[in-house]
């Protein structure tokens, strides 16, 4: 799927992320995390595979995370790729 | 014995926060009720369910019932809610809104259709409905006939005082006959009669109050908002060992007149007959359940054999 607006999901509540997506070129993501030391690679991964799985090849993807779970970071990144996608 | 399962506290838990979902294996109340109703707002319907649905396919362990309160089916809402939590099996749906019998017949289909898609158990999820107003209270008899997957009837004061336009009080004068009816509609045909919440999470003797004002109205459970209320409901709820010495004392000495050829029997200069024995196997029965008990009792002890 492409990205084609601008779409927030999440909230900064403690245990969840805020995702902020919009269009670009290519595919960036950058995390802002209160474990970012340990976690930063594990939070990557959880996204980017959520992103494979929907065909996501370019984006600018922004993520707060507040030490979300990685159920948590999945849920909240599909809504944030549901929304890019409705019109 | 069989499917008698202990509802004493059923806690609310905002479908919208990591933080309170991933809790729930270890809050120590009988069951939890992902809410995605009034705990979340318009804008986070759609991120609610994705959440609760990855957080329950996650969660394979369970260790308490696990119930999803929808959005009422009188909007779209309700019925998304459904498409996405129940491929994640939860254990039954809180049907909110439940003022008539055809809205739970309706979800009652809806449930059958997924389950047949899903490949389950017909009859696996289950429905608890929620009371909660004039509508509802004057229905619940037949609410309460409406689906073998009830498994209880749920009332809820907040929503049944504002349809009244009254105020809700910390004493309850005002829910008195609500509460009784929907007693009797559940006791009716064999279901759970679990009482509504008590809102001010920082008033333990209010609602220790409340729980004991409602257990002798025959409530069997309450819904709660906080985790901090669990302790004080399943306290008024635990058998006295006051309680559980006579139950047993009534089974001997009941036992012991049948061995007589009657059915009836003196315990302490008080008659002992069939409904004495009844009260006292369910007092029994909720001591097993709490762990106080390890007895085996059946029905039989109530009237004999033939």
């Amino acid at each position: 799927m492409e990205i084609t607006r601008k779409v927030q999901a999440g909230t900064l509540q403690s245990s969840d992320l805020m995702i902020f997506l919009e269009p670009a070129d290519a595919l960036v993501i950058e995390i802002e995390s209160t474990v970012k030391a340990q976690f930063e690679h594990l939070i990557r991964a959880r996204i980017e595979a959520v992103l494979e799985r929907h065909g996501v090849r370019a984006g600018r993807v922004r993520i707060t995370d507040r030490g979300a779970l990685d159920y948590a970071i999945e849920a909240r990144m599909e809504t944030a790729l549901k929304r890019a996608k409705e019109a | 014995m069989n499917g008698f399962r202990l509802r004493r506290t059923l806690l609310y838990v905002p479908g919208n926060m990591p933080s309170m979902l991933q809790n729930i294996p270890i809050f120590q109340c009988d069951g939890v009720m992902i809410d995605l109703e009034d705990a979340v707002p318009l804008s986070e319907k759609d991120a609610a369910r994705i959440l609760v649905r990855s957080f329950l396919e996650n969660y394979r362990e369970r260790n308490k019932e696990l119930l999803v309160r929808i959005n009422p089916l009188d909007s779209p809402r309700g019925f998304d809610d459904l498409k996405e939590v129940l491929p994640a099996l939860p254990d039954g749906i809180r049907l909110p809104k439940a003022d008539t019998p055809e809205i739970v017949e309706t979800l009652d289909t809806l449930l059958t259709e997924y389950e047949e898609e899903l490949g389950l158990e017909l009859g696996r999820f289950s429905i608890l409905p929620s009371i909660e107003s004039a509508e509802g209270i004057i229905n619940c008899v037949k609410i309460a006939r409406s689906s073998p997957r009830l498994i209880g009837l749920a009332f809820g004061a907040e929503d049944f005082t504002a349809s009244l336009e009254i105020e809700r009080t910390k004493t309850g004068e005002e829910l008195f006959h609500a509460r009784t009816r929907v007693v009797w509609a559940a006791k009716a045909v064999g279901i759970q009669a679990i009482d509504t919440i008590f809102a001010d999470a920082g008033d333990m003797e209010g609602l220790r109050r409340e729980t004991e004002l409602i257990k002798k109205l025959g409530l069997t459970g309450k819904s709660l908002v906080n985790p901090r209320q669990i302790e004080v409901i399943h306290e008024v709820f635990a058998p006295k060992q006051e309680e559980i010495d006579y139950a047993l004392q009534v089974i001997e000495a009941i036992g012991k007149a049948r061995e007589m050829g009657t059915g009836v029997a003196s315990l302490g200069g008080k008659m002992v007959d069939a409904p004495v024995v009844k009260r006292a196997l369910r007092v029994l029965k909720t001591a097993q359940a709490h762990g106080m008990v390890d007895v085996e009792l059946d029905e039989e002890v109530i009237y004999g054999k033939e």
